[in-house]
């Protein structure tokens, strides 16, 4: 494979740009950097706006109860305070439910009824921050406290009550939806015939992104003009005034959505939370801009979280330990609403991506969708899209099978992978994954990290009563949704653009429908212009995030920037490239066909002395064209890909377990990557490091969980706990390059496989620690409290 | 509204304002005077986002009341830079990729002046325990490790009126 990407072009391991013009495969520093690293970023708290004023939420202490009343009185006669905003006045107006991204719906504000702990019950505006923090003290709730249901086996039981009455008598349930993939008779035979079957309970706890910037934003309805300026902290501007067009009956044209800059995303700031709607109405209401901002507690107690699947993994194999056969029954816990943002054809994500690396036949996947009375989502964290969890299932399945027959995991894993002559391959849940090299990836991996040595090593701390684990992981991601055919949000298909303007002096100007939240965007989509057109990185402007100007987008999650923006940004170079090609064939008085593009510059063949610059040929765009051609160079592209693009890679962690404490130590983790072909591999390796530490922390410390009463036991970060400088292992990365056969440029995407890959390899090491003393799983978080029980119950506390 | 008049001293300037006294430090100099390079990222001290120096000590001021700051002299990130010319850390922030959103930054870097002024040749994980107060979900935090490790190398060698050394390579 690797031969042949190189033979076509499409393999680009070393820059083929000038340094000075810095394009794919220069760590060009980030031209982002200058105003943050002066604290001159422009987020959305540091935005304030003339007259602007404030809105802060009541929330309940309740996991579910009945709103007998709302006494405001109180709240407004503080001075300042404005005006309190109920379900009632909502309900006036037909705001009190909006729809989620997953076709279900949401209250903005309860009528009757809240459903989880901190939801939002009403909106006070006042004049200052402090003010309206006063009036929400001061409304009065009266709540008549509800049985609350916080597991989603107990949702399902037959005689549960119904959490969601709105969905009509045929509905009186708290199943959401069913979902499944895959052949389930040809599956059930294969697992029959298995030599060998291997089955888990694998939790996924509720986790959440908790990105150091909350939620929130500026709504200024201008009515004079019946223009809405909404400033937000969004990943997905153009969906939002779409969504708000739709909900509001405002006309498209007079919404404008600005994100500014974005203290990080992860999949947390795609959703439409409450908090967003209340503060449009509000300023609807009273005709001046009114800021919503959340604070720590509000964002991981009300926002979107991720994961919380019950996952049960059945596994077939040969006793020699091919793999044949692999059933998973899934319960997603969604809280009250599925307020997800999957794709519209995919209530469970791309989960049946559940077959990871290896090469078999049989598989089934069945996912169900439960209410509960817990906040909405089922969105993300770094990884949109159920990615995450089939790979730890997947994982830690191929890993319990490798103990179960006394097979080394990395010779398992070599064994069962998809081989690189077999690509394109179809897995047998559907997908088609465009290329990678798994053997490539392990083998480095076990390389550089010592594999054998560290196996003896393990036997000979056994041995002497010492707790030591070496866990893999060989993962696949499937990212860059998505092409049209299979992927949209609300209809809305998930193709993605960028529009070029080159100016008369040979500067340029970019907007991409992507928007940036950390990743670097402004540097990096400029560095494509520079590589498809020879303008130096620095000559080159980056926009996004303003939907007055930028060209519509999905936005930026599931590291779908560079498969779908990225495409789209090399294509549209490549149309101003060939409108530059008639150019100086006018300019030079030869024909087209004699003209090679080489260095930012096209050349007679043969006469390299007679050319014309990319510049000179901006130039001659506004002034000297040929006749019949219109001015200007400019150029856009909505890219549709082909297909999905799949990054991969191998991760090996070694932990140490203290036998005192349970305390976990990851003592060394090497992650070797494969995103294609790299832009900057500065950046690429600090999405790496970023998402791999998004990886260790719900392995080890992060987990939102419930009391039976419904009350949030992770509410602060005095409790959900964020690993530190302290605790994050020194991370060691690696790469191989495997380009995307079918995207322009050859790259994959990068920002969530990390996340993705590195939680299995950790749990993976824990359990092979433990392995001998018959610890076959333990779920993530692996806490100390957790492994030191075990320990206790094995008798070999220390 | 009751207020009270404070004088304090805010990167070397004399600032006056008349503020209630539940106001918070980070409230006042982001809400009332305007400097927003200083972040709220939490409601309990976990994060550092807002960390600034109070006479030359590092602290939080989101825990801080602006009253308590009567009198004192406070440096925030938009002290660090010498007009065109970065300070040392900004400068190795940038070098070594130490930053992708950028939020937690200014924090990051104000702790990391702080650890520098009281251990100028920090070790590795003299470095990390430095700045675990404060969190960053984007880089995993080798890279800011990397940048201190710069800055602290650069402030170490003898002053100079040279331009600041040419950066290092940033892969």
């Amino acid at each position: 494979m690797t031969d042949m990407m190189s033979e076509t072009g499409l393999l680009k391991e070393t820059p083929q740009t000038t340094e000075a013009v810095g394009g794919m495969g220069y760590s060009v520093k980030r031209k982002e950097d200058p105003r943050f690293i002066r604290g001159q970023g422009e987020y959305i708290d540091d935005l304030v706006l003339p007259g602007m004023l404030w809105l802060d939420i009541v929330r309940s202490p309740y996991a579910h109860a009945t709103i007998k009343g709302i006494d405001a009185s109180e709240a407004l006669k503080i001075p300042g305070v404005l005006a309190v905003i109920t379900g009632a006045d909502l309900e006036k107006a037909g705001l009190h439910w909006m729809p989620t991204l997953a076709g279900d719906k949401q209250m903005v504000l309860p009528t009757d009824t809240v459903m989880y702990q901190a939801q939002e019950v009403a909106a006070v505006v006042a004049t200052s921050r402090y003010i309206a923090a006063d009036g929400v003290a001061a409304v009065l709730v009266d709540y008549e406290p509800l049985p609350v249901i916080v597991d989603p086996f107990k949702s399902l039981e037959p005689d549960a009550f119904v959490l969601r009455p709105d969905r009509g008598p045929d509905k009186a349930n708290n199943h959401i939806w069913h979902w499944e993939s895959g052949d389930r008779a040809g599956t059930d035979t294969a697992m029959e015939a298995a030599e060998v079957r291997v089955s888990e309970d694998i939790y996924i706890p509720r986790i959440h992104v908790a990105s150091i910037e909350t939620c929130g934003c500026i709504a200024d309805w201008n009515a004079t003009r019946g223009q809405m300026t909404l400033h937000m902290t969004s990943q997905a501007p153009h969906a939002i005034r779409t969504v708000l067009a739709l909900v509001s009956g405002l006309p498209e044209q007079n919404i404008r959505v600005k994100t500014h800059d974005i203290g990080g995303g992860f999949g947390g700031k795609v959703p439409v939370y409450p908090g967003y709607v209340l503060a449009v109405v509000a300023s609807l209401t009273v005709g001046k801009p009114v800021k919503w901002i959340e604070d720590r507690s509000e964002n991981l107690q009300a926002d979107s979280f991720a994961r919380d699947y019950h996952i049960h993994a059945e596994l077939g194999a040969t006793k020699a330990g091919k793999i044949t056969a692999l059933k998973v029954k899934t319960v997603a816990d969604h809280g009250y609403t599925d307020a997800a943002a999957d794709p519209s054809k995919f209530p469970a994500g791309l989960f049946n991506v559940i077959t990871g690396s290896y090469d078999f036949d049989n598989a089934f996947v069945e996912v169900d969708g439960v209410y509960t009375n817990k906040p909405p989502g089922g969105v993300a964290y770094r990884c949109s899209f159920r990615v995450t969890e089939a790979v730890h299932a997947i994982e830690r399945m191929v890993d319990i099978l490798a103990h179960d027959i006394g097979k080394d995991p990395a010779r398992l894993r070599m064994e069962n992978f998809i081989q690189p002559d077999q690509f394109p391959y179809k897995t047998p849940t559907g997908w088609s994954y465009d290329s990678g090299d798994y053997p490539r990836a392990l083998q480095k991996a076990l390389d550089m990290i010592g594999y054998d040595d560290l196996r003896k090593e393990q036997l000979e701390k056994r041995a002497k009563g010492e707790l030591m684990g070496i866990g893999i992981s060989s993962f696949t991601e499937i990212v860059g949704a998505g092409p049209s055919h299979d992927f949209d949000i609300l209809g809305i298909k998930m193709f993605d653009s960028c529009e070029i303007r080159v100016h008369p002096t040979g500067k340029v100007l970019a907007r991409i429908g992507v928007q940036t939240q950390g990743q670097g965007h402004e540097t990096t989509f400029a560095q494509i212009i520079a590589e498809e057109l020879g303008f130096p990185v620095a000559d080159i402007k980056i926009e996004y995030g303003d939907t007055d100007t930028a060209p519509y987008g999905l936005g930026t999650y599931a590291s779908r920037s560079t498969p779908v923006a990225g495409a789209a940004t090399a294509i549209a170079a490549r149309k101003i490239r060939d409108k530059s090609r008639k150019i100086a064939a006018h300019l030079l008085e030869a024909s087209e066909d004699d003209l090679e593009w080489t260095n930012g510059k096209f050349s007679v063949k043969g006469s390299p002395d007679k050319s014309k610059t990319i510049q000179e040929i901006a130039f001659a765009a506004y002034t000297n064209h040929p006749a019949g051609m219109e001015a200007g160079l400019e150029a856009v592209d909505y890219y549709d890909p082909p297909n999905l693009t799949c990054p991969f890679g191998s991760y090996i962690c070694v932990v140490d377990i203290d036998r005192g404490t349970g305390q976990v130590t990851v003592r060394r983790f090497v992650a070797v990557d494969d995103c294609g072909n790299i832009i900057n591999p500065m950046i690429v390796d600090g999405q790496i490091h970023g998402g791999l530490t998004m990886g260790f922390a719900p392995s080890l410390y992060e987990e939102i969980s419930y009391d039976e009463l419904g009350n949030n036991l992770a509410g602060t970060f005095m409790d959900y706990l964020l690993p530190t400088a302290v605790e994050t292992p020194a991370w060691e990365t690696g790469k191989t390059v495997t380009p995307s056969p079918h995207h322009p440029i050859g790259a994959k995407g990068v920002g969530e496989s990390a996340t993705v890959g590195a939680p299995p390899a950790i749990n993976n090491a824990v359990v092979d620690a433990l392995w001998h003393l018959g610890v076959r799983n333990i779920d993530i978080p692996l806490t100390p409290q957790k492994i030191w029980a075990i320990l206790n119950e094995k008798g070999v506390t220390a | 509204m009751t207020t009270q008049h404070i004088e304090l001293t805010v990167n070397g300037q004399v600032r006056e304002a008349d503020v209630e006294p539940r106001l918070l430090l980070v409230h006042l100099l982001r809400d009332v005077f305007e400097m927003t390079g200083t972040h709220i990222g939490c409601d309990t001290s976990n994060c550092g986002a807002c960390t600034v120096l109070v006479d030359g000590e590092s602290a939080k001021s989101c825990t801080m009341l602006a009253v308590s700051a009567e009198g004192r002299s406070i440096k925030t990130i938009e002290g660090m830079a010498d007009g065109a010319t970065l300070h040392a850390l900004q400068q190795a922030f940038w070098d070594q990729h130490g930053l992708q959103c950028g939020f937690c930054t200014p924090g990051m870097i104000m702790q990391a002046s702080w650890l520098l002024a009281r251990n100028p040749d920090p070790t590795d994980m003299e470095i990390r325990e430095g700045i675990a107060g404060n969190l960053c979900r984007c880089t995993g935090y080798v890279n800011i490790v990397k940048a201190i490790e710069q800055a602290a190398t650069e402030l170490r060698a003898p002053a100079s009126t040279d331009a600041p050394a040419e950066p290092a390579a940033a892969s």
